[in-house]
Protein backbone atom coordinates (compact mmCIF):
# COMPACT_ATOMS: atom_id res chain seq x y z
CA UNK A 1 0.00 0.00 0.00
CA UNK A 2 1.62 3.32 -0.51
CA UNK A 3 0.63 6.38 0.86
CA UNK A 4 -0.80 8.87 -1.63
CA UNK A 5 0.67 12.99 -0.69
CA UNK A 6 -1.53 15.59 -2.10
CA UNK A 7 -0.07 18.02 -4.68
CA UNK A 8 0.76 21.08 -3.23
CA UNK A 9 0.76 24.41 -5.56
CA UNK A 10 4.04 26.31 -3.31
CA UNK A 11 3.23 29.68 -4.64
CA UNK A 12 -0.38 29.63 -2.76
CA UNK A 13 1.07 28.53 0.48
CA UNK A 14 4.18 31.07 -0.35
CA UNK A 15 3.02 33.83 2.30
CA UNK A 16 2.23 31.54 4.93
CA UNK A 17 5.78 29.64 4.38
CA UNK A 18 7.18 33.17 4.27
CA UNK A 19 5.86 34.34 7.80
CA UNK A 20 6.38 31.35 9.66
CA UNK A 21 10.17 31.03 7.80
CA UNK A 22 10.58 34.10 9.27
CA UNK A 23 9.21 33.63 12.45
CA UNK A 24 11.51 30.52 12.70
CA UNK A 25 14.69 32.39 11.21
CA UNK A 26 14.12 34.84 14.31
CA UNK A 27 13.77 31.99 16.68
CA UNK A 28 16.96 30.19 15.57
CA UNK A 29 18.56 33.39 15.45
CA UNK A 30 17.83 34.64 18.83
CA UNK A 31 18.36 31.36 20.38
CA UNK A 32 21.52 31.20 19.12
CA UNK A 33 23.22 34.35 19.57
CA UNK A 34 24.98 35.45 22.72
CA UNK A 35 23.55 38.66 24.29
CA UNK A 36 19.77 39.70 23.38
CA UNK A 37 19.57 40.28 19.51
CA UNK A 38 18.98 44.20 19.25
CA UNK A 39 14.99 45.25 18.41
CA UNK A 40 16.12 46.49 14.96
CA UNK A 41 16.93 42.89 14.14
CA UNK A 42 13.61 41.61 14.22
CA UNK A 43 11.55 44.98 13.00
CA UNK A 44 14.36 44.24 9.30
CA UNK A 45 13.22 40.29 9.43
CA UNK A 46 9.39 41.76 9.80
CA UNK A 47 9.86 44.17 6.99
CA UNK A 48 11.35 42.00 4.62
CA UNK A 49 8.98 39.38 5.22
CA UNK A 50 6.27 41.44 4.50
CA UNK A 51 7.74 43.38 1.34
CA UNK A 52 8.32 39.38 0.03
CA UNK A 53 4.70 38.79 1.08
CA UNK A 54 3.64 41.40 -1.42
CA UNK A 55 5.53 40.41 -4.41
CA UNK A 56 4.68 36.86 -4.17
CA UNK A 57 1.11 38.52 -3.92
CA UNK A 58 1.96 40.37 -7.30
CA UNK A 59 2.92 36.31 -8.94
CA UNK A 60 -0.09 35.31 -7.26
CA UNK A 61 -2.24 37.71 -8.90
CA UNK A 62 -0.91 36.87 -12.30
CA UNK A 63 -1.42 33.33 -11.43
CA UNK A 64 -5.29 33.82 -10.83
CA UNK A 65 -5.60 36.06 -14.10
CA UNK A 66 -4.15 33.45 -16.29
CA UNK A 67 -4.72 29.91 -15.00
CA UNK A 68 -8.12 31.17 -12.36
CA UNK A 69 -8.55 30.19 -9.27
CA UNK A 70 -7.54 27.08 -8.51
CA UNK A 71 -7.78 25.13 -4.50
CA UNK A 72 -4.76 22.89 -3.74
CA UNK A 73 -3.47 20.64 -0.86
CA UNK A 74 -6.44 18.32 -1.17
CA UNK A 75 -9.04 21.40 -1.29
CA UNK A 76 -7.99 22.83 2.07
CA UNK A 77 -6.89 25.60 0.51
CA UNK A 78 -7.63 28.06 -2.07
CA UNK A 79 -6.03 31.23 -4.02
CA UNK A 80 -8.44 33.24 -5.75
CA UNK A 81 -8.01 37.05 -6.17
CA UNK A 82 -10.13 37.56 -2.38
CA UNK A 83 -7.77 35.82 -1.12
CA UNK A 84 -4.75 37.59 -2.54
CA UNK A 85 -5.97 41.01 -1.90
CA UNK A 86 -6.66 39.80 2.19
CA UNK A 87 -3.00 38.35 1.99
CA UNK A 88 -2.16 41.86 1.18
CA UNK A 89 -3.97 43.39 3.67
CA UNK A 90 -2.44 41.37 6.69
CA UNK A 91 0.95 41.54 5.36
CA UNK A 92 0.55 45.30 5.05
CA UNK A 93 -1.12 44.91 8.94
CA UNK A 94 1.99 43.19 9.96
CA UNK A 95 4.40 45.68 8.20
CA UNK A 96 2.69 48.81 10.20
CA UNK A 97 2.34 47.26 13.37
CA UNK A 98 5.96 46.37 13.24
CA UNK A 99 7.22 49.66 12.84
CA UNK A 100 4.97 50.82 15.85
CA UNK A 101 5.95 48.18 18.02
CA UNK A 102 9.37 49.22 17.41
CA UNK A 103 9.30 52.30 19.11
CA UNK A 104 7.35 51.35 21.75
CA UNK A 105 9.94 48.31 22.57
CA UNK A 106 12.32 51.44 22.26
CA UNK A 107 10.33 53.61 24.76
CA UNK A 108 9.42 50.39 27.07
CA UNK A 109 13.33 49.79 26.81
CA UNK A 110 12.37 46.14 26.08
CA UNK A 111 15.45 44.01 24.14
CA UNK A 112 14.69 40.76 22.40
CA UNK A 113 12.72 40.03 19.15
CA UNK A 114 10.22 37.52 20.80
CA UNK A 115 7.44 40.19 19.69
CA UNK A 116 8.18 40.19 16.44
CA UNK A 117 8.40 36.08 16.19
CA UNK A 118 5.14 36.39 17.99
CA UNK A 119 3.59 38.78 15.81
CA UNK A 120 4.82 36.83 12.27
CA UNK A 121 2.91 33.71 13.85
CA UNK A 122 0.29 35.53 14.70
CA UNK A 123 0.02 36.65 11.72
CA UNK A 124 0.40 33.53 9.23
CA UNK A 125 -2.60 32.22 11.27
CA UNK A 126 -4.19 35.31 9.79
CA UNK A 127 -3.27 34.61 6.52
CA UNK A 128 -4.26 30.85 6.70
CA UNK A 129 -7.82 31.31 7.29
CA UNK A 130 -7.87 33.96 4.61
CA UNK A 131 -6.89 30.93 2.30
CA UNK A 132 -8.41 28.19 3.84
CA UNK A 133 -10.89 26.13 2.34
CA UNK A 134 -11.72 23.78 5.35
CA UNK A 135 -13.36 24.38 8.39
CA UNK A 136 -10.76 22.45 10.40
CA UNK A 137 -7.92 24.33 8.57
CA UNK A 138 -10.44 27.97 9.39
CA UNK A 139 -9.78 26.77 13.21
CA UNK A 140 -6.11 26.35 12.65
CA UNK A 141 -5.63 29.29 11.06
CA UNK A 142 -8.03 31.16 14.14
CA UNK A 143 -5.79 28.83 17.09
CA UNK A 144 -2.16 29.63 15.47
CA UNK A 145 -3.70 33.54 15.51
CA UNK A 146 -5.24 33.86 18.94
CA UNK A 147 -2.77 31.55 20.80
CA UNK A 148 0.15 34.36 19.45
CA UNK A 149 -2.40 37.31 20.30
CA UNK A 150 -2.65 35.76 23.85
CA UNK A 151 1.25 36.23 24.44
CA UNK A 152 1.26 39.50 22.73
CA UNK A 153 -1.66 40.34 24.85
CA UNK A 154 0.66 39.71 27.93
CA UNK A 155 3.69 41.07 26.50
CA UNK A 156 4.62 44.30 28.79
CA UNK A 157 5.31 42.43 32.34
CA UNK A 158 5.58 45.05 34.35
CA UNK A 159 1.75 46.08 33.92
CA UNK A 160 -0.88 44.06 36.14
CA UNK A 161 -3.30 45.04 33.38
CA UNK A 162 -1.72 43.26 30.85
CA UNK A 163 -1.18 39.73 32.31
CA UNK A 164 -5.27 40.11 33.49
CA UNK A 165 -6.61 41.31 30.17
CA UNK A 166 -4.55 38.12 28.43
CA UNK A 167 -6.29 35.92 31.31
CA UNK A 168 -9.78 37.58 30.15
CA UNK A 169 -8.79 36.57 26.28
CA UNK A 170 -7.64 33.75 26.58
CA UNK A 171 -10.83 32.19 28.58
CA UNK A 172 -13.48 33.83 26.25
CA UNK A 173 -11.30 32.64 22.98
CA UNK A 174 -10.69 29.36 24.27
CA UNK A 175 -14.73 29.55 24.73
CA UNK A 176 -15.37 31.10 21.17
CA UNK A 177 -13.03 28.99 19.25
CA UNK A 178 -14.84 25.63 21.38
CA UNK A 179 -18.08 27.18 19.99
CA UNK A 180 -16.89 27.36 16.64
CA UNK A 181 -15.48 24.05 16.27
CA UNK A 182 -18.50 22.48 17.84
CA UNK A 183 -20.11 24.21 15.12
CA UNK A 184 -17.68 22.76 12.50
CA UNK A 185 -18.77 19.33 13.83
CA UNK A 186 -22.26 19.49 13.16
CA UNK A 187 -22.24 21.23 9.82
CA UNK A 188 -19.76 17.98 9.06
CA UNK A 189 -22.16 15.89 10.14
CA UNK A 190 -25.27 17.28 8.35
CA UNK A 191 -23.59 17.48 5.55
CA UNK A 192 -20.72 14.82 5.16
CA UNK A 193 -17.49 17.02 4.74
CA UNK A 194 -15.36 20.10 6.55
CA UNK A 195 -14.55 21.05 3.09
CA UNK A 196 -15.82 24.05 1.98
CA UNK A 197 -16.46 23.27 -1.37
CA UNK A 198 -18.07 20.05 -0.73
CA UNK A 199 -20.48 21.33 1.78
CA UNK A 200 -21.50 23.99 -1.13
CA UNK A 201 -21.80 21.72 -3.85
CA UNK A 202 -23.92 19.07 -1.28
CA UNK A 203 -26.18 22.12 -0.34
CA UNK A 204 -26.89 22.43 -3.63
CA UNK A 205 -27.89 19.31 -4.35
CA UNK A 206 -29.52 18.05 -1.74
CA UNK A 207 -33.10 19.04 0.10
CA UNK A 208 -32.26 18.22 3.72
CA UNK A 209 -35.80 17.09 4.91
CA UNK A 210 -34.03 17.39 8.94
CA UNK A 211 -31.80 20.70 8.95
CA UNK A 212 -31.50 20.85 12.46
CA UNK A 213 -28.02 19.72 12.81
CA UNK A 214 -27.02 22.08 10.24
CA UNK A 215 -28.74 25.19 11.27
CA UNK A 216 -27.31 24.41 15.10
CA UNK A 217 -24.01 24.44 13.55
CA UNK A 218 -24.69 27.42 11.23
CA UNK A 219 -25.71 29.44 14.55
CA UNK A 220 -22.66 28.04 16.41
CA UNK A 221 -20.24 29.03 14.16
CA UNK A 222 -21.68 32.60 13.76
CA UNK A 223 -21.45 33.10 17.09
CA UNK A 224 -17.91 31.53 17.03
CA UNK A 225 -16.93 34.56 14.39
CA UNK A 226 -18.84 37.02 16.25
CA UNK A 227 -16.84 36.44 19.36
CA UNK A 228 -13.83 36.77 17.29
CA UNK A 229 -14.83 39.86 15.35
CA UNK A 230 -16.81 41.27 18.84
CA UNK A 231 -19.76 41.56 17.61
CA UNK A 232 -22.08 42.98 20.49
CA UNK A 233 -23.87 40.58 21.96
CA UNK A 234 -20.65 38.60 21.70
CA UNK A 235 -18.36 42.28 22.26
CA UNK A 236 -17.96 42.10 26.47
CA UNK A 237 -14.24 40.73 26.29
CA UNK A 238 -13.07 43.82 23.74
CA UNK A 239 -13.07 47.28 25.26
CA UNK A 240 -10.78 45.41 28.40
CA UNK A 241 -8.14 43.20 25.91
CA UNK A 242 -8.29 46.40 24.23
CA UNK A 243 -7.86 48.47 27.50
CA UNK A 244 -4.73 45.60 28.84
CA UNK A 245 -2.90 44.95 26.11
CA UNK A 246 0.10 47.05 24.81
CA UNK A 247 -0.97 49.97 22.18
CA UNK A 248 0.66 48.48 19.44
CA UNK A 249 -0.95 45.23 19.84
CA UNK A 250 -4.13 46.72 20.58
CA UNK A 251 -3.83 48.35 16.74
CA UNK A 252 -2.17 44.83 15.64
CA UNK A 253 -5.88 43.01 17.12
CA UNK A 254 -8.03 45.30 15.99
CA UNK A 255 -6.29 45.23 11.78
CA UNK A 256 -5.00 42.10 11.48
CA UNK A 257 -7.72 39.90 13.39
CA UNK A 258 -10.59 41.46 11.57
CA UNK A 259 -9.18 41.28 8.50
CA UNK A 260 -8.44 37.28 8.92
CA UNK A 261 -11.71 36.74 10.38
CA UNK A 262 -13.68 38.74 8.43
CA UNK A 263 -11.95 36.86 5.27
CA UNK A 264 -13.09 33.31 6.77
CA UNK A 265 -16.38 34.36 7.59
CA UNK A 266 -17.29 35.68 3.71
CA UNK A 267 -15.85 32.34 2.58
CA UNK A 268 -17.82 30.58 5.33
CA UNK A 269 -21.14 32.40 5.16
CA UNK A 270 -21.41 34.29 1.92
CA UNK A 271 -19.79 31.60 -0.27
CA UNK A 272 -20.50 27.88 0.66
CA UNK A 273 -23.22 28.22 2.77
CA UNK A 274 -25.32 30.67 0.40
CA UNK A 275 -27.81 28.70 0.10
CA UNK A 276 -28.85 28.84 3.60
CA UNK A 277 -29.10 32.98 3.30
CA UNK A 278 -32.79 32.58 4.47
CA UNK A 279 -31.52 31.13 7.81
CA UNK A 280 -28.14 33.07 8.70
CA UNK A 281 -29.34 36.39 7.57
CA UNK A 282 -32.02 37.38 10.35
CA UNK A 283 -28.96 36.76 12.83
CA UNK A 284 -26.43 38.72 10.62
CA UNK A 285 -29.50 41.32 10.97
CA UNK A 286 -29.37 41.29 14.52
CA UNK A 287 -25.56 41.63 15.01
CA UNK A 288 -25.43 44.23 12.55
CA UNK A 289 -28.14 46.34 14.14
CA UNK A 290 -26.92 45.42 17.74
CA UNK A 291 -23.21 46.12 16.88
CA UNK A 292 -23.64 49.76 15.19
CA UNK A 293 -26.00 51.13 18.06
CA UNK A 294 -23.79 49.38 21.03
CA UNK A 295 -20.80 49.99 19.89
CA UNK A 296 -21.62 54.14 19.00
CA UNK A 297 -23.94 54.81 22.27
CA UNK A 298 -21.41 53.22 24.74
CA UNK A 299 -18.53 54.71 22.89
CA UNK A 300 -20.07 58.05 24.00
CA UNK A 301 -19.48 57.88 27.97
CA UNK A 302 -15.85 56.23 27.74
CA UNK A 303 -13.47 57.91 29.45
CA UNK A 304 -10.42 56.07 28.17
CA UNK A 305 -9.11 56.53 24.49
CA UNK A 306 -8.50 52.51 23.83
CA UNK A 307 -11.77 51.80 25.30
CA UNK A 308 -13.57 54.59 23.18
CA UNK A 309 -11.36 53.33 20.24
CA UNK A 310 -12.83 49.07 21.61
CA UNK A 311 -16.14 50.59 21.03
CA UNK A 312 -15.33 52.04 17.51
CA UNK A 313 -14.15 49.17 16.15
CA UNK A 314 -17.28 47.21 17.89
CA UNK A 315 -19.55 49.62 15.71
CA UNK A 316 -17.24 48.96 12.41
CA UNK A 317 -17.49 45.36 12.83
CA UNK A 318 -21.20 46.12 12.40
CA UNK A 319 -20.27 47.58 9.25
CA UNK A 320 -18.29 44.97 8.04
CA UNK A 321 -21.00 42.72 9.06
CA UNK A 322 -23.22 44.72 6.73
CA UNK A 323 -21.68 43.80 3.66
CA UNK A 324 -21.98 40.45 4.93
CA UNK A 325 -25.92 40.48 5.14
CA UNK A 326 -25.83 41.24 1.96
CA UNK A 327 -24.63 38.27 0.66
CA UNK A 328 -24.21 38.71 -2.58
CA UNK A 329 -20.43 39.76 -4.59
CA UNK A 330 -21.65 43.20 -4.41
CA UNK A 331 -21.57 43.14 -0.42
CA UNK A 332 -18.48 41.06 -0.56
CA UNK A 333 -16.51 43.24 -2.05
CA UNK A 334 -17.72 45.94 -0.06
CA UNK A 335 -16.68 44.31 3.25
CA UNK A 336 -13.17 43.49 1.48
CA UNK A 337 -12.67 47.13 0.50
CA UNK A 338 -13.96 48.43 4.11
CA UNK A 339 -11.34 46.11 6.31
CA UNK A 340 -9.02 47.30 3.42
CA UNK A 341 -9.37 50.90 4.11
CA UNK A 342 -9.64 49.97 7.96
CA UNK A 343 -6.44 48.62 8.32
CA UNK A 344 -3.98 51.38 7.65
CA UNK A 345 -5.93 54.02 9.42
CA UNK A 346 -6.81 51.69 12.68
CA UNK A 347 -3.44 50.71 13.01
CA UNK A 348 -2.21 54.88 12.66
CA UNK A 349 -5.10 55.74 15.12
CA UNK A 350 -3.29 53.38 17.78
CA UNK A 351 -0.02 54.57 17.11
CA UNK A 352 -1.05 57.89 17.78
CA UNK A 353 -2.54 56.33 20.90
CA UNK A 354 0.74 54.65 21.22
CA UNK A 355 2.84 57.71 21.57
CA UNK A 356 0.52 60.35 23.54
CA UNK A 357 0.21 57.45 26.20
CA UNK A 358 3.82 57.74 26.96
CA UNK A 359 5.91 55.67 28.97
CA UNK A 360 4.16 52.39 30.63
CA UNK A 361 1.19 52.87 28.63
CA UNK A 362 -0.37 55.07 31.51
CA UNK A 363 -2.16 58.21 30.11
CA UNK A 364 -4.68 56.94 28.11
CA UNK A 365 -7.56 59.23 29.41
CA UNK A 366 -9.36 61.40 27.15
CA UNK A 367 -7.83 64.73 28.76
CA UNK A 368 -4.21 63.78 27.53
CA UNK A 369 -5.78 64.77 24.12
CA UNK A 370 -7.30 68.05 25.18
CA UNK A 371 -5.63 70.71 22.26
CA UNK A 372 -3.01 68.47 20.81
CA UNK A 373 -3.53 69.70 17.84
CA UNK A 374 -2.96 73.38 18.99
CA UNK A 375 0.54 72.34 20.25
CA UNK A 376 1.40 69.47 17.90
CA UNK A 377 -0.59 70.52 14.54
CA UNK A 378 0.68 67.70 12.98
CA UNK A 379 0.39 65.06 15.06
CA UNK A 380 -2.98 66.35 15.44
CA UNK A 381 -4.16 67.28 12.19
CA UNK A 382 -3.00 63.26 11.18
CA UNK A 383 -5.21 61.98 14.52
CA UNK A 384 -8.04 64.23 13.07
CA UNK A 385 -7.99 63.09 9.28
CA UNK A 386 -8.02 59.26 11.14
CA UNK A 387 -11.07 59.82 13.03
CA UNK A 388 -12.97 61.32 10.68
CA UNK A 389 -12.14 58.65 8.32
CA UNK A 390 -13.35 56.17 10.55
CA UNK A 391 -16.75 57.97 11.07
CA UNK A 392 -17.09 58.30 7.26
CA UNK A 393 -16.90 61.71 6.46
CA UNK A 394 -16.41 62.53 2.83
CA UNK A 395 -13.07 62.45 0.76
CA UNK A 396 -11.73 59.65 3.01
CA UNK A 397 -11.81 56.30 2.57
CA UNK A 398 -14.24 55.78 5.18
CA UNK A 399 -16.96 57.59 3.43
CA UNK A 400 -16.52 54.89 0.47
CA UNK A 401 -16.45 52.29 2.69
CA UNK A 402 -19.81 52.56 4.47
CA UNK A 403 -21.55 54.06 1.13
CA UNK A 404 -20.27 50.39 -0.63
CA UNK A 405 -21.48 48.35 2.11
CA UNK A 406 -24.55 50.37 2.66
CA UNK A 407 -25.67 50.39 -0.90
CA UNK A 408 -24.80 46.61 -1.21
CA UNK A 409 -27.44 46.27 1.29
CA UNK A 410 -30.14 48.44 -0.51
CA UNK A 411 -29.32 46.04 -3.67
CA UNK A 412 -30.10 43.13 -1.48
CA UNK A 413 -33.21 44.53 -0.82
CA UNK A 414 -32.28 45.92 2.79
CA UNK A 415 -33.23 49.03 3.00
CA UNK A 416 -34.76 49.40 6.37
CA UNK A 417 -30.93 47.70 7.49
CA UNK A 418 -29.67 50.12 5.45
CA UNK A 419 -31.85 53.25 6.59
CA UNK A 420 -30.71 52.09 10.61
CA UNK A 421 -26.85 51.68 9.73
CA UNK A 422 -26.73 55.35 8.11
CA UNK A 423 -28.88 56.32 11.49
CA UNK A 424 -26.09 54.55 13.56
CA UNK A 425 -23.09 56.52 11.44
CA UNK A 426 -24.06 59.54 12.24
CA UNK A 427 -24.27 58.28 15.84
CA UNK A 428 -21.43 57.02 15.62
CA UNK A 429 -20.05 60.71 14.04
CA UNK A 430 -20.93 62.53 17.19
CA UNK A 431 -18.34 60.61 19.34
CA UNK A 432 -15.80 60.97 16.97
CA UNK A 433 -16.24 64.54 16.10
CA UNK A 434 -16.54 65.44 20.23
CA UNK A 435 -13.25 63.73 20.66
CA UNK A 436 -11.90 65.62 17.38
CA UNK A 437 -13.03 68.61 18.87
CA UNK A 438 -11.53 68.23 22.32
CA UNK A 439 -8.06 68.36 20.31
CA UNK A 440 -8.86 71.45 19.08
CA UNK A 441 -9.80 73.13 22.47
CA UNK A 442 -7.75 74.95 24.80
CA UNK A 443 -6.78 75.01 28.40
CA UNK A 444 -5.42 71.92 28.74
CA UNK A 445 -3.85 71.43 32.32
CA UNK A 446 -0.74 70.01 31.88
CA UNK A 447 0.30 70.65 28.40
CA UNK A 448 3.28 67.95 27.22
CA UNK A 449 4.81 67.15 23.96
CA UNK A 450 4.64 64.24 22.64
CA UNK A 451 7.69 63.32 20.97
CA UNK A 452 7.03 60.97 16.98
CA UNK A 453 10.05 59.10 16.44
CA UNK A 454 10.62 58.02 12.76
CA UNK A 455 9.04 54.66 12.58
CA UNK A 456 5.93 55.80 14.20
CA UNK A 457 5.50 59.09 12.38
CA UNK A 458 5.55 57.50 9.06
CA UNK A 459 3.12 54.69 9.96
CA UNK A 460 0.76 57.97 11.09
CA UNK A 461 1.58 59.76 7.71
CA UNK A 462 1.28 56.71 6.00
CA UNK A 463 -2.62 56.08 7.63
CA UNK A 464 -3.38 59.67 7.51
CA UNK A 465 -2.24 60.30 3.71
CA UNK A 466 -4.10 56.30 2.41
CA UNK A 467 -6.98 57.90 3.87
CA UNK A 468 -7.04 60.98 2.47
CA UNK A 469 -6.02 59.66 -1.41
CA UNK A 470 -7.58 56.92 -1.53
CA UNK A 471 -10.52 59.11 -0.43
CA UNK A 472 -10.48 61.32 -3.03
CA UNK A 473 -9.08 58.98 -5.33
CA UNK A 474 -11.84 56.07 -5.28
CA UNK A 475 -11.62 54.27 -8.19
CA UNK A 476 -8.20 51.91 -7.89
CA UNK A 477 -8.79 50.28 -4.32
CA UNK A 478 -12.24 49.79 -5.41
CA UNK A 479 -11.92 48.36 -8.43
CA UNK A 480 -9.28 45.38 -6.80
CA UNK A 481 -12.14 45.51 -4.52
CA UNK A 482 -14.42 44.58 -6.98
CA UNK A 483 -12.25 42.04 -8.74
CA UNK A 484 -11.13 40.21 -5.72
CA UNK A 485 -13.94 38.14 -6.51
CA UNK A 486 -14.56 34.84 -4.30
CA UNK A 487 -14.20 31.33 -5.54
CA UNK A 488 -17.10 29.58 -6.01
CA UNK A 489 -19.68 32.37 -5.04
CA UNK A 490 -22.70 32.76 -6.88
CA UNK A 491 -22.98 36.06 -9.22
CA UNK A 492 -26.46 37.60 -8.84
CA UNK B 1 -26.91 -4.89 20.72
CA UNK B 2 -25.41 -1.37 18.61
CA UNK B 3 -26.32 1.88 20.39
CA UNK B 4 -27.51 4.23 18.13
CA UNK B 5 -24.75 7.22 17.10
CA UNK B 6 -27.63 9.46 18.38
CA UNK B 7 -27.36 8.52 22.03
CA UNK B 8 -23.16 9.68 21.41
CA UNK B 9 -24.38 12.77 19.94
CA UNK B 10 -26.39 13.70 23.13
CA UNK B 11 -24.00 13.04 25.46
CA UNK B 12 -21.50 15.25 23.72
CA UNK B 13 -24.01 17.80 23.43
CA UNK B 14 -24.66 17.25 26.94
CA UNK B 15 -21.03 17.45 27.89
CA UNK B 16 -20.41 20.54 25.88
CA UNK B 17 -23.27 22.34 27.56
CA UNK B 18 -21.44 21.19 31.26
CA UNK B 19 -18.26 22.71 29.79
CA UNK B 20 -20.32 25.77 28.73
CA UNK B 21 -22.29 26.39 31.97
CA UNK B 22 -19.13 25.58 33.99
CA UNK B 23 -17.27 28.23 32.26
CA UNK B 24 -19.81 30.61 32.60
CA UNK B 25 -20.40 30.19 36.18
CA UNK B 26 -17.31 29.13 37.90
CA UNK B 27 -14.66 31.69 38.89
CA UNK B 28 -11.35 30.00 39.11
CA UNK B 29 -9.24 30.18 36.28
CA UNK B 30 -7.95 26.40 36.55
CA UNK B 31 -11.50 25.34 36.45
CA UNK B 32 -12.29 27.58 33.69
CA UNK B 33 -9.63 26.10 31.86
CA UNK B 34 -10.58 22.24 32.22
CA UNK B 35 -14.12 23.14 31.27
CA UNK B 36 -12.84 24.58 27.90
CA UNK B 37 -11.07 21.05 27.46
CA UNK B 38 -14.22 19.58 28.47
CA UNK B 39 -16.12 21.25 25.55
CA UNK B 40 -13.53 20.46 23.01
CA UNK B 41 -13.47 16.99 24.02
CA UNK B 42 -17.27 17.22 23.19
CA UNK B 43 -16.13 18.54 20.32
CA UNK B 44 -13.74 15.55 19.01
CA UNK B 45 -16.57 12.86 20.25
CA UNK B 46 -18.80 14.24 18.16
CA UNK B 47 -16.75 14.38 15.26
CA UNK B 48 -15.61 10.74 16.16
CA UNK B 49 -19.16 9.79 16.14
CA UNK B 50 -20.21 11.57 12.63
CA UNK B 51 -17.05 9.69 10.83
CA UNK B 52 -18.10 6.41 12.11
CA UNK B 53 -21.64 6.73 10.84
CA UNK B 54 -20.65 8.64 7.99
CA UNK B 55 -17.58 5.68 7.22
CA UNK B 56 -15.30 8.51 6.60
CA UNK B 57 -12.09 8.97 7.95
CA UNK B 58 -11.89 12.91 8.06
CA UNK B 59 -13.63 13.42 10.83
CA UNK B 60 -11.15 11.19 12.64
CA UNK B 61 -8.20 12.76 11.44
CA UNK B 62 -9.86 16.47 12.71
CA UNK B 63 -9.61 14.93 16.19
CA UNK B 64 -6.03 15.25 16.40
CA UNK B 65 -5.63 18.38 15.27
CA UNK B 66 -7.92 19.78 18.02
CA UNK B 67 -6.26 17.58 20.39
CA UNK B 68 -2.68 19.32 19.42
CA UNK B 69 -4.42 23.36 19.58
CA UNK B 70 -6.39 22.15 23.16
CA UNK B 71 -2.31 21.52 24.08
CA UNK B 72 -1.20 24.47 22.94
CA UNK B 73 -3.32 26.61 24.30
CA UNK B 74 -3.29 25.16 27.77
CA UNK B 75 0.78 25.83 27.50
CA UNK B 76 0.27 29.13 27.18
CA UNK B 77 -2.90 29.25 29.05
CA UNK B 78 -1.02 28.45 31.93
CA UNK B 79 1.87 30.37 31.47
CA UNK B 80 -0.83 33.22 31.81
CA UNK B 81 -2.23 31.89 34.95
CA UNK B 82 0.97 31.61 36.51
CA UNK B 83 2.18 35.33 35.53
CA UNK B 84 -0.84 36.20 37.06
CA UNK B 85 -0.70 34.29 40.20
CA UNK B 86 2.97 35.48 40.84
CA UNK B 87 1.41 39.16 41.03
CA UNK B 88 -1.42 38.06 43.39
CA UNK B 89 -1.30 34.71 44.61
CA UNK B 90 -4.84 33.90 43.61
CA UNK B 91 -6.49 32.29 40.81
CA UNK B 92 -9.78 33.32 41.15
CA UNK B 93 -10.88 35.52 37.96
CA UNK B 94 -12.90 37.76 40.42
CA UNK B 95 -10.25 39.59 42.15
CA UNK B 96 -8.96 40.58 38.80
CA UNK B 97 -10.62 43.93 39.35
CA UNK B 98 -8.12 46.16 37.71
CA UNK B 99 -10.34 46.09 34.36
CA UNK B 100 -14.19 46.56 34.29
CA UNK B 101 -15.70 44.66 32.00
Amino acid sequence: MTLQLPSVHYLAILPELITIGAAVVLLFAAALSRGRLDRMVGTVVVASASVATFVVAFFQWHDIAQHGASTTLANAVVLDGFSVVATVVIALGLLLSALVAHDWLGRESMTGVEYHILTLAATSGAMIMAQANDLIIIFLGLEILSIGLYVLVAFNRRRANSAEAALKYLLLGGFASAIFVYGAALIYGATGSTTLTSISYFLGTHVLTSNGILLAGLGLLIVGFAFKVAAVPFHLWSPDVYEGAPTPVTGFMAAVVKVGAFAALLRVVASSLGTQAATWRPIIWVLVVLSIFVGASVALVQRNVKRLLAYSSVNQAGFMLLGLWSGTARGVAGTLYYVMTYTPVVIATFAVVALVGGLGDEGHSLEKYRGLARRQPWLGGALTVLLLAQSGAPFTTGFFAKYSVIAAAVDAGGVPLAVLAMAGAAVAAFFYLRLVLSLYADGAEEPTLTQVPVASGTVIGFGAVTAIVFGIWVSPLASLAHHASLLFLQKP
Amino acid sequence: MTIPASWYLIVAAMLFGIGAFGLLTRRNALIMFMCVELMLNAVNLTFVTFAHSLKDIGGQAAVFFILVVAAAEVTVGLGIVVAVFRRRSSTTVDELSELKG
